[in-house]
């Protein structure tokens, strides 16, 4: 334990801001990218105008900022197999999941099948997902 | 107990850095360990050496820098958001060119992994900011 050499405990991401207006969600998953590195068990929540972040078809060119949002669809590559949306949160922003991108990872225990990483959860579920956390990120 | 904290907004907009600095020296008091401060988003502008408030009110980057002194307390600047906003230790100015640097005595500027390691080993890590 001196060193953390070992230690894995559960991360969680509540990425809760909009993609651009705010720098918010860009360093959120510079975080998450770092933290793969780290063997720890991650998940990610995307919740309030966080859900925004997931939308396909972003086009930024007219506001002058880096469209990140490809980005996302990397994670599966850096390990990254539970991101959370919540239903409500997209329900209230007149979203549904086919707004969304596709997230998938491939699972190396299952003959590298490729899954979805990505699922819609109620806000009942989701308190109970982030009660059993050990360590929170919000942004 | 071992505390990690996390500043994410600057000082003076924002209530946090002084939330903060409160939360760190109480918990100092009661005799708990503090791991690592660790300044993320504009929250790496409490690390500039530069900042002159008015003289009624509070300095926070200097009472983070005698904090540190006090207590030998670790605060982390995150590199990459220090870099955008302008926050350069001596390293840094040479690395990219620039003609100063203005990192405050007792802040170090680092990397995300700094953040990360904070959450393995610490009980609890407590963030600040919205």
């Amino acid at each position: 334990m001196e060193n953390g050499e070992g230690v894995v405990k559960k991360f969680c991401y509540i990425n809760r801001k909009a993609p651009y207006g705010t720098i918010y969600a860009l360093e959120s998953l510079e975080v998450v990218l770092i933290a793969a590195a780290f063997d720890q068990d991650i998940s990610l929540v995307f919740a309030d105008d966080g859900v925004y972040q997931l939308t396909k078809g972003q086009a930024t060119e007219a506001i002058g900022m880096k469209n990140f949002s490809k980005t996302y669809s990397a994670l599966g590559d850096y390990d990254i197999k539970k991101i959370y949306v919540e239903k409500e949160s997209l329900e209230e922003r007149g979203l549904s999941a086919e707004d969304l991108q596709a997230l998938k990872y491939e699972d190396e225990d299952d003959d590298w099948a490729e899954k979805d990483s990505l699922f819609v959860v109620e806000r009942d579920e989701l308190a109970g997902i982030i009660d059993e956390q050990d360590v929170i990120l919000s942004f | 107990m071992k505390f990690g904290i996390v500043v994410n907004e600057g000082p003076y907009t924002h209530q946090s850095s002084d939330s903060a600095l409160q939360f760190v020296k109480a918990a100092l008091q009661k005799g708990h360990e503090i791991f690592r401060v660790f300044f993320y988003h504009d929250g790496v502008n409490n690390g500039t050496s530069l900042g002159v408030p008015p003289q009624d009110d509070r300095n926070l980057t200097l009472e983070w820098s005698g904090l540190a002194e006090k207590h030998g307390l670790d605060l982390v600047v995150c590199v990459a958001a220090a870099q955008r906003r302008g926050i350069l230790d001596e390293d840094e100015m040479g690395r990219h060119g620039k003609s100063a640097n203005n990192l405050a005595p007792g802040f170090r500027i680092s990397g995300l992994g700094q953040l990360i390691e904070s959450g393995i080993q610490s009980d609890r890590l407590v963030t600040f900011g919205d």
